[in-house]
């Protein structure tokens, strides 16, 4: 046989030494070259679409941000971010996170959802692949033992205990006094975390002066919620304790006008969706005046300035605090796999894992102490501020020392 | 509980139960004269309720208004689905008919998809949050405009089946299929025209509701469901029925909310069905076969 390169005639033996000795390159030489300059996969697990579909497409803006932050921070670390959409669906989740890893995730990150986040974690335990939560607050997720997840959100009790420690003191800002309160929540596994949080720790807190008259559960996907407004009406209540998903929110908002119902307010102990960009451009003016408290970013963190630069360089029509919350935890979701990546310097599923349980990241985004793993996979110490949409922006209200305007409470009348 | 809670809640169950009724006449019509159950009910709604949002963005037309140009455009769109696809079905074993009109519901659900995306979308109108206040009664204006739609649009089916001729003719179809054709009537145009019918009333009906509820390609297998169930209740065939049945589905799932469990209302619902079935199988107001 002659080469055509080289007219030079190649014969049966040269050929097979050729071979040969690329085969013992590739199994000795090269895969060290290869591993040190290969990708890290991190695979992103988000609802871009279904009910959650706003929510899931702010935080993919965290993700897609990610490497000019990371960039801009110094890790010199390839990323290939694998995109893959949960359909707000549990079932859809799992199959999707096999998917991932069968294409060659290296680490998972995601879901917004406590049900998804659920089931991806078995699917991570059971493949012995790294799954980093951005948000879920379901506790159960990391009291299972589980070796390969991680959370840097606080669990529902924890959002629960900062919720109505910063309720303590909105009243206390305000000279306000309610007596009674109606708890509305979804009843969705994040709902129903929060509903055991707050049932367990509302008799013991004795600083909160107001006692809940009635509980009243809902379907996050439902159309219309005029039935459940009247009940938690007739409850006669003077605030609504609400744990909420975003089209539910509206919808409730929507309603209570309808309804001409004047209460002192709506108070989100620590959940989605009143927030969130969408609820402002619904609602409008009608937006104004609900509070959540939620774990915020730090508007005066060094990390931030860099996020922002990036998001709005990114995202010119758009503006960071919309997103605020799923922006935030999803990069910082995505920095905590790369940081890893980097310590590792591997992409092995069990050097990630011990090099994700080794973090320790003290300049960070979100209000709270470093990012730090528990033996149980936790973040312990993330921190909530109280959002009051104002202005039809969220506007940080409380703690005094990072507020930006005081908080309207009760809220006016909605006519005027 | 106050009484006006109650009288509320029933009175937002009955306006919403009307515009459940007009949907559910569309698939009693069309069952009751063509014999096939269209099973792609719900999703058709869906398809016409975008088409009310492209109207009201496109040329800011508000729904109840849009319903006239989107009923046409469904019994356009019924009476050629009828006359292409549907009609070789006709004396064809049910269980075919089944499938095919389950795989129009796909193709319509998926389309939508692809076209709208999976968000929920919806039409805001100036008097979206107004409401009437009768003492302590409190009525979503939305929901009277909607209800006295669906009023006007099942009083004049009912005049179209009773004082035209078409109408009497579509009943005899119903009545003897061999005497109609007997008589020589073109029963093949004359099923066109009632799946024609059927479907835009389930058109208006989309317009309607598109003032109440925000709308997603998923939510066609729902309201389907839902229509079957009132069609049931009321009896197969009825338009009376099922206009009857709309309203006590609608009045059930607002008290059930507010009596048992908000989450749970939709199992009075069931509750209602699984009664009629056992007590009364041919329906609330249907004819014993």
């Amino acid at each position: 046989m002659k080469n055509p390169a080289t007219g030079r005639m190649r014969s049966r033996r040269r050929i097979l030494k050729a071979a040969a000795a690329s085969a013992a390159l590739t199994s000795i030489g090269f895969p060290a070259i290869v591993r040190g300059q290969s990708a890290l996969n991190v695979g992103v697990l988000l609802p871009v679409s279904g009910t959650q579909a706003f929510i899931g497409q702010s935080c993919k803006r965290g993700a897609d941000i990610a490497s000019e932050v990371l960039g801009a921070l110094g890790y010199k670390v390839p990323l290939k971010l694998m995109h893959a959409d949960t359909e707000t669906n549990v079932d859809v989740a799992r199959s999707r996170a096999e998917k991932l890893i069968n294409d060659g995730a290296h680490v998972l990150v995601g879901p917004f959802d406590s049900g998804a986040a659920a089931a991806i974690a078995q699917v991570a335990e059971q493949k012995g692949v790294p799954f980093v939560i951005n948000i879920a607050a379901a506790p159960q997720i990391t009291e299972q033992g589980y070796k390969y997840v991680f959370r840097n959100f606080p669990t529902a009790p924890e959002l629960v205990r900062n919720g109505l420690a910063l309720i303590g003191d909105l009243f206390r800002a305000t000279n306000t006094v309610p007596r009674t309160a109606v708890f509305m929540h979804v009843n969705d596994t994040f709902g129903q975390a929060m509903r055991k949080g707050i049932g367990f720790l509302l008799p013991k807190l004795d600083f909160l002066p107001f006692k809940v008259v009635d509980t009243i559960s809902y379907d996050p996907a439902a159309r219309d919620l005029s039935v459940e407004v009247a009940k938690a009406k007739a409850t006669n209540a003077d605030f609504m304790l609400l744990v909420s998903r975003l089209n539910d929110a509206i919808l409730l908002r929507r309603e209570i006008v309808k309804q001409r119902w004047n209460m002192m307010g709506i108070v989100s102990p620590g959940s989605p969706g009143m927030y969130e960009e969408q609820y402002y451009k619904t609602l409008g003016p009608l937006s104004n005046y609900p509070i959540s408290n939620v774990p915020w970013y730090n508007p005066k963190a060094e990390l931030t300035a860099i996020v922002d630069k990036a998001f709005t360089k990114r995202f010119p029509k758009d503006r960071l605090m919309f997103h605020a919350l799923n922006v935030g935890y999803t990069f910082e979701s995505i920095l905590i796999a790369a940081d890893a990546f980097r310590r590792a310097k591997s992409t092995d599923a069990n050097a990630l894992t011990q090099a994700i349980r080794e973090t320790d990241i003290k300049s960070r985004m979100m209000l709270g102490g470093p990012i730090k793993f528990s033996a149980k996979g936790q973040v312990d110490g993330n921190l909530s501020a109280c959002v009051q949409n104002l202005n039809q922006r969220p506007t940080v209200v409380l703690p005094a020392a990072s507020a930006e305007a005081r908080p309207v409470f009760p809220w006016p009348h909605y006519k005027s | 509980m106050p009484l006006d809670f109650y009288l509320n809640a029933t009175l937002s169950g009955a306006l919403t139960g009307l515009v459940y009724g007009l949907m559910a006449l569309g698939l009693s019509v069309i069952f009751g004269v063509v014999r096939v159950v269209n099973f792609a009910h719900g999703e058709m709604m869906t398809a016409a309720m975008y088409v009310a949002i492209l109207l009201a963005s496109a040329f800011g037309l508000d729904p109840l208004v849009a319903m006239f140009p989107v009923g046409a455009l469904l019994f356009v769109a019924g009476y050629l689905l009828q006359r292409t696809l549907i009609n070789p079905f006709i004396v064809r074993p049910e269980h075919t008919q089944f499938m095919l009109m389950v795989a129009v519901a796909i193709i319509l659900v998926n389309a939508q998809l692809l076209i709208f995306g999976p968000n929920a979308r919806n039409v805001q109108v100036e008097y979206a949050l107004d409401s009437y206040a009768l003492g302590d009664i409190i009525i979503d204006k939305v929901r009277v405009y909607a209800a006295l739609a669906a009023l006007a649009v099942a009083g004049a089916l009912f005049a179209f089946f009773r004082f035209t001729l078409t109408g009497k003719a579509i009943r005899a179809c119903a009545d003897n299929h061999l005497g109609a054709q007997v008589v020589g009537l073109n029963v093949k145009q004359l099923y066109a025209i009632t799946f024609g019918i059927g479907s835009a009333c389930v058109g208006a009906a989309g317009c309607m509701l598109l003032l109440l509820v925000d709308v997603t390609p998923v939510q066609g297998p729902g309201y389907t469901l839902l229509a079957f169930i009132i069609v049931i209740v009321g009896g197969m065939g009825s338009l009376t029925g099922a206009l009857v049945s709309g309203l006590l589905i609608g009045v059930t799932e607002a008290l059930g909310g507010l009596l048992i469990l908000p989450s749970a209302k939709s199992m009075a619902t069931f509750a209602i069905l699984i009664l009629v079935l056992l007590f009364r199988p041919e329906g609330l107001l249907g004819r014993r076969a």
